[in-house]
């Protein structure tokens, strides 16, 4: 765990190195052990500097989440955190120096591990990472990480690295004050080494430790420390909506805490951590954004058994925004695209979008100009299909249209390989539906991307009734090759992820349609965590798709199909008013050249507002705006197109925006807990339809005394 | 219960509260030892008899801090018995002192306590004392802390005042404050500030322009535009009136109260006291109120402290035949008189804080005393005056001629 040693010189070196993973972790073992040889050197009188350092790529990689997603007795934790509170503050009282040796990143408690000594060095390593990604979790770096970093650096700089979770590079943080020196790879022992011996030996004390120690930049009370705390709690609730404890109680910490000395500090900031720690915030993010993502991107439910699958050239159809932007992630990483479209034309406007946003980047100074020469090198734009040949996988993203959907299948299994996949980027269309124009349904598989596909994170793998293990094994090795994130749902309507995003959306509309005003609509969307209001939101995927969406599901579905308000409302904007939406400059936002869009005021005449605003109009729309997500995603578990509430939680959150401060659609009802869920459920059906009816699960769930995820 | 009378109000005049305004070069605590000096010299009172010195400081630190009430009577060698006593009210601090000095009349506990506020803002700038409404981050996101310019815009915005309305507003509020002066309305109760020597230092409020016409106002900026973008304050307040789509920032340095420096006195008694010792009592206190309201539109709590100094007094809007209601921003009268439905000619008749300055801790003291100047120069009887208060106050008194 820690490796020991005292040298002649009286170095006594302090090692971690923990066994049986590639990365130093923080834990109750790892800690104990670390506490027990700091006071052993401590207490040898032999010890004249005490260095510690990394036997592993990085030097600490941060705290088990594991350990703290058990935590709930907020009196044994707190213990735990003021036991080592009081030990790193013998270890920086002790009177010897103390240098810590950054071989790599220093990441949450490895960096409070690292503040704990007097003397910083970091190798001059390029993939080296520095910072506090504990507010990501809903956590803060409760090992006095909020009060050294803002004695060292000042409440200012030490804002964005610990309430926005930067990481940053050695380099910067030398420039910021945070490490002392950064040196060639392999130096740094060799480097803390000398300074122990020499300026440290007069050194063994913390700037906070010393006479007349001031915070840089002035404290809380200051006219500075006012005047940014002000602005700091404004922007902090412009960008969360006061969703998220973790980093308002960041700030706390350093308002607080910095009035104080750092004793005072560090039990202040253990009283906010052991709040965030033991509540709901902290364990739905930890479950969703740490746990869930990391297995949905290692594949955990990939189907055993089948090999992994390279991919050197794939194929995609359709050459617009969406095929664009799926030809940029698959080309990022070195895969050849067949870029196709209907005309040579078409196809070569495709390339040209991938290769303007990377001229971006290149200008902004985020890519080499090289790097994007390379990757443009890789795509391949084209209208014929015999350029297809070779393709592992093809990639449709051409018009939501069964006909178009079906030729294109045909040309294209006629060019490639028996064994070659062809996929479906359809957001809405049934899969085994479409399968059905393929002659080799088994490799028939949907891999819905979302837009902007260069950026955003998810993939939903539709699995079709013929579509075999082997395709969606395959499939998932593509997703993980691009650096996405895959959640593999069963074949449905609209699946899981355009499902229940579009009852947002249809909410929003039905909201409107009952006399909300559609500024207290949007804007408690964006207060209930969404990253765009539903109205807003509607424009931008444009309200006649919605509309055509809804024509579309009419048609398939005849009487069995039950009209929404939302339908309505899509029909007066769309055939009514031709509003069609953002792309048309026109929905139920104005879109002035140049300016700032703003609601169209004939809105409301034609959904006049009836009902009054107020804290109860609003947190009612925050109510039915969130869960009709929620029992949408059970009955999407009931129905099996979800296989695991992980899977509804993560997709929601890296799909649409999710807030993930209630952990995913699934993650909110846990939070809520069964028996109020299907109360709140309940009411909400009897006073605005069925499709707040609580599923069959979730009251079984109650009877039984169950719950979604481990309480 | 023991009614209190209003036996005398003095102010100084108003310097502009920055670097090298007419009172800059003078302490606060010399500011209001000089209005308590003339309050006695004025009375000949015997300060033995004083029972209390209540004064209103909004920022009670460095020059203005350690109880200045109390250090400022003995400044102005009251007897060393008068007691003294800080308040804050933010910016209805010195209507509170009035109002708790009356208390202590009216409860029997007291026979004669001085009134009054002092404000140095050239010297003791705001936000001096600092506070954890804004800085703490629990407090300042459980209460939606915006500062007032935001709150004012949205004062503007949700009730459909224009930046013409607001304009107009504060061009009105310079004529009548010019013609007030100009006819000498003020000099019953405005003492000139002296020096040691006797010199005079200021003796006629210098915040005015009389000048300001809608288009000069028409140039000027939105004051609180970039402060309400670049750091979120719009964004804050809209999340707690999400029916509001965006602020339309109007408000700006001249429709908006002036920041200058200034103090004021008042004398309240009993009959008795006031028979005792010769004073003429000029008028009584009806009622007084203060309110709690949404802190983050934070300036609507007037017209809610109004209607309560109304009920305790068992008399309606229409019984008041003037109103001074501190001019903090334009948005905040206009509201006032919508709310309540006052007509512009009985509200602040003689201009406001927009021409000519809020010393903070001082205004309401000052206010009240234009009151009731005012209320005897025309012969009239009840006047109310309230001013909207930081972090969703309000307070308000009602007087009546006697």
């Amino acid at each position: 765990m820690i490796n020991y040693s005292v040298d002649a010189e009286g170095i006594a070196t302090i090692e971690w190195d923990y066994p049986g993973k590639a990365q130093n972790i923080l834990n109750d073992a790892s800690m104990s052990a670390y506490v027990e040889t700091t006071t052993q050197a401590l207490a040898d009188p032999a010890v004249k500097g005490i260095l510690v350092c990394s036997a592993k790529k990085d030097f600490i990689a941060g705290g088990d989440l594991d350990m703290l997603l058990k935590t709930e007795n907020a009196k044994t934790f707190h213990a735990g955190i003021v036991g080592w509170n009081r030990a790193m503050r013998k270890l920086e009282t002790g009177g010897k120096p103390v240098a810590m040796a950054l071989n790599g990143t220093a990441l949450g408690g490895g960096l409070e591990v690292a503040l704990c000594g007097h003397y910083r060095v970091a190798a001059d390593n390029p993939k080296a990472r520095f910072g506090f990604p504990e507010v990501t979790l809903g956590l803060l770096p409760g090992a006095g990480g909020t009060q050294r970093t803002a004695r060292l650096v000042g409440m200012m700089a030490a804002a964005p690295l610990l309430t926005e979770g930067k990481r940053i590079k050695a380099r910067d943080a030398q420039g910021m004050g945070l490490i002392h020196a950064v040196v060639p790879p392999g130096d740094e022992r060799a480097a803390a080494r000398a300074w122990l011996l020499g300026d440290g030996q007069k050194n063994a004390q913390q700037p906070w430790d010393k006479k007349g120690f001031k915070i840089p930049g002035g404290g809380p009370n200051t006219p500075q420390g006012m005047q940014l705390l002000m602005a700091g709690n404004a922007m902090l609730r412009e960008k969360t909506y006061d969703n998220y404890l973790a980093p308002k109680h960041i700030l706390s910490c350093m308002y607080e805490g910095l009035a104080t000395d750092i004793d005072t500090g560090l039990a202040i900031e253990a009283r906010y951590f052991t709040h965030l720690a033991t509540g709901s915030q902290a364990k739905a993010m930890i479950r969703s954004l740490f746990f869930g993502l990391n297995e949905a991107n290692k594949l955990a439910s990939r189907p055993v058994g089948v090999p992994a699958q390279n991919f050197t050239k794939i194929g995609m159809l359709g050459a617009g925004m969406m095929g664009a932007g799926i030809a940029m992630s698959t080309a990022k990483v070195g895969i050849e695209v067949v870029l196709l479209d209907t005309t040579q034309e078409a196809a070569d406007k495709g390339k040209a979008y991938a290769v303007t946003q990377w001229a971006k980047l290149v200008s902004k100074g985020r890519m080499k100009s090289e790097e994007a020469e390379a990757l443009a090198a890789r795509i391949h734009p084209t209208a014929d299909y015999a350029d297809l040949k070779g393709c592992e996988l093809v990639v449709e993203a051409v018009f939501e249209n069964r006909e178009i959907k079906a030729d294109v299948t045909k040309k294209t299994e006629a060019v490639i390989a028996a064994d070659a996949i062809f996929a479906s980027n359809t957001s809405t269309l049934p899969i085994t539906g479409l399968a059905e124009a393929s002659v080799r349904p088994a490799n028939f598989i949907g891999l819905h991307f979302f837009s902007p596909a260069e950026k955003m994170p998810l993939v939903e793998i539709i699995v079709g009734k013929q579509t075999s293990d082997e395709t969606l094994a395959r499939a998932m090795d593509y997703v993980k090759a691009i650096g996405k994130t895959p959640i593999v749902v069963n074949d449905s309507r609209g699946f899981y992820t355009s499902r229940v995003f579009g009852t947002y959306v249809s909410e929003g509309m039905a909201l409107l349609e009952e006399g909300y005003a559609p500024a207290l609509i949007d804007k408690a969307g964006l207060l209930a965590g969404m990253p765009v209001g539903p109205l807003a939101l509607a424009d931008e995927v444009s309200i006649e798709l919605v509309h055509k969406i809804a024509s579309q599901t009419r048609a398939d579905l005849g009487a069995a199909y039950q009209e929404r308000a939302a339908d309505r409302v899509a029909a007066r904007m769309v055939d009514g008013l031709q509003r069609l939406g953002r792309k048309s400059g026109a929905g139920f936002y104005d879109y002035p050249e140049g300016g700032q869009k703003r609601l169209w005021p004939g809105l409301s005449k034609e959904f006049p507002v009836k009902v009054g605003a107020g804290d109860t109009a609003l947190q009612d729309i925050i109510e039915r705006l969130i869960l009709v997500q929620s029992v949408e995603t059970v009955r999407c578990l009931e129905e099996k197109v979800l296989r695991a509430p992980i899977d509804a939680d993560v997709g929601a959150i890296m799909g649409w925006g999710y807030p993930p401060f209630r952990g995913g659609p699934v993650g909110w009802l846990q939070i809520l807990g069964a028996k109020a869920a299907v109360e709140a459920l309940e009411r909400l059906a009897t006073k605005h339809g069925g499709r707040f009816a609580p599923p069959q699960m979730l009251k079984d769930m109650v009877a039984k005394g169950e719950s979604f995820y481990p309480a | 219960m023991t009614e209190a009378f209003i036996f005398d109000a003095v102010r100084t005049p108003r310097g502009k509260g920055k670097s090298g305004g007419g009172l800059n070069q003078t302490t606060p605590i010399y500011l209001a030892a000089h209005v308590l000096k003339a309050l006695r010299d004025r009375n000949q009172l015997d300060t033995g008899k004083v029972d209390d010195v209540v004064l209103g400081c909004v920022e009670p630190v460095g020059e203005q801090g350690a109880d200045i009430a109390r250090c400022a009577a003995l400044h102005a060698d009251y007897a060393v018995t008068a007691p003294g006593v800080t308040v804050s009210r933010f910016c209805a601090s010195g209507l509170e002192a009035c109002n708790q000095a009356a208390a202590q009349i009216m409860s029997g506990q007291a026979d004669l306590v001085v009134g009054g506020g002092v404000e140095s803002m050239s010297r003791v700038p705001m936000f001096s004392s600092g506070g954890a409404w804004p800085a703490d981050p629990q407090v300042a996101s459980k209460t939606f802390f915006v500062p007032q310019g935001i709150s004012a815009d949205l004062i503007a915005t949700k009730w459909g005042f224009s930046r013409t309305d607001v304009d107009s507003y504060a061009v009105e509020s310079q004529r009548r404050a010019q013609a007030a002066w100009d006819a000498g309305y003020f000099e019953k109760s405005v003492v000139p500030v002296t020096d040691i020597n006797g010199l005079i230092v200021l003796d006629r409020d210098e915040y005015m322009r009389p000048e300001t016409t809608l288009e000069s106002l028409g140039q000027l900026k939105p004051a609180f535009a970039e402060q309400g973008k670049t750091y979120g304050f719009d964004s804050v307040i809209l999340q707690r009136y999400p029916e509001i789509e965006y602020i339309e920032h109007v408000h700006h340095a001249g429709n908006s109260s002036g920041i200058v420096d200034g103090a004021a006195a008042m004398l309240f008694g009993s009959k008795e006291m006031g028979a005792a010792l010769g004073l003429k009592p000029r008028a009584r206190i009806r009622s007084f109120a203060s309110i709690g309201s949404e802190p983050s539109i934070m300036l609507t709590g007037p017209s809610y402290a109004a209607e309560k100094a109304l009920k305790r007094a068992g008399m309606a809007v229409g019984d008041i035949d003037l109103f001074e209601l501190n001019e903090a921003f334009a948005a905040v009268v206009l509201r006032f008189m919508q709310a309540l439905n006052v007509g512009h000619d009985k509200m602040n008749v003689n201009g406001g804080a927009i021409a000519m300055g809020h010393p903070l801790g001082a205004t309401g003291a000052m206010i009240l005393g234009t009151l009731l100047d005012e209320l005897e120069r025309r012969s009239l009887s009840t006047g109310l005056a309230t001013l909207c208060v930081g972090a969703g106050m309000g307070t308000a008194t009602i007087i009546e001629r006697v």
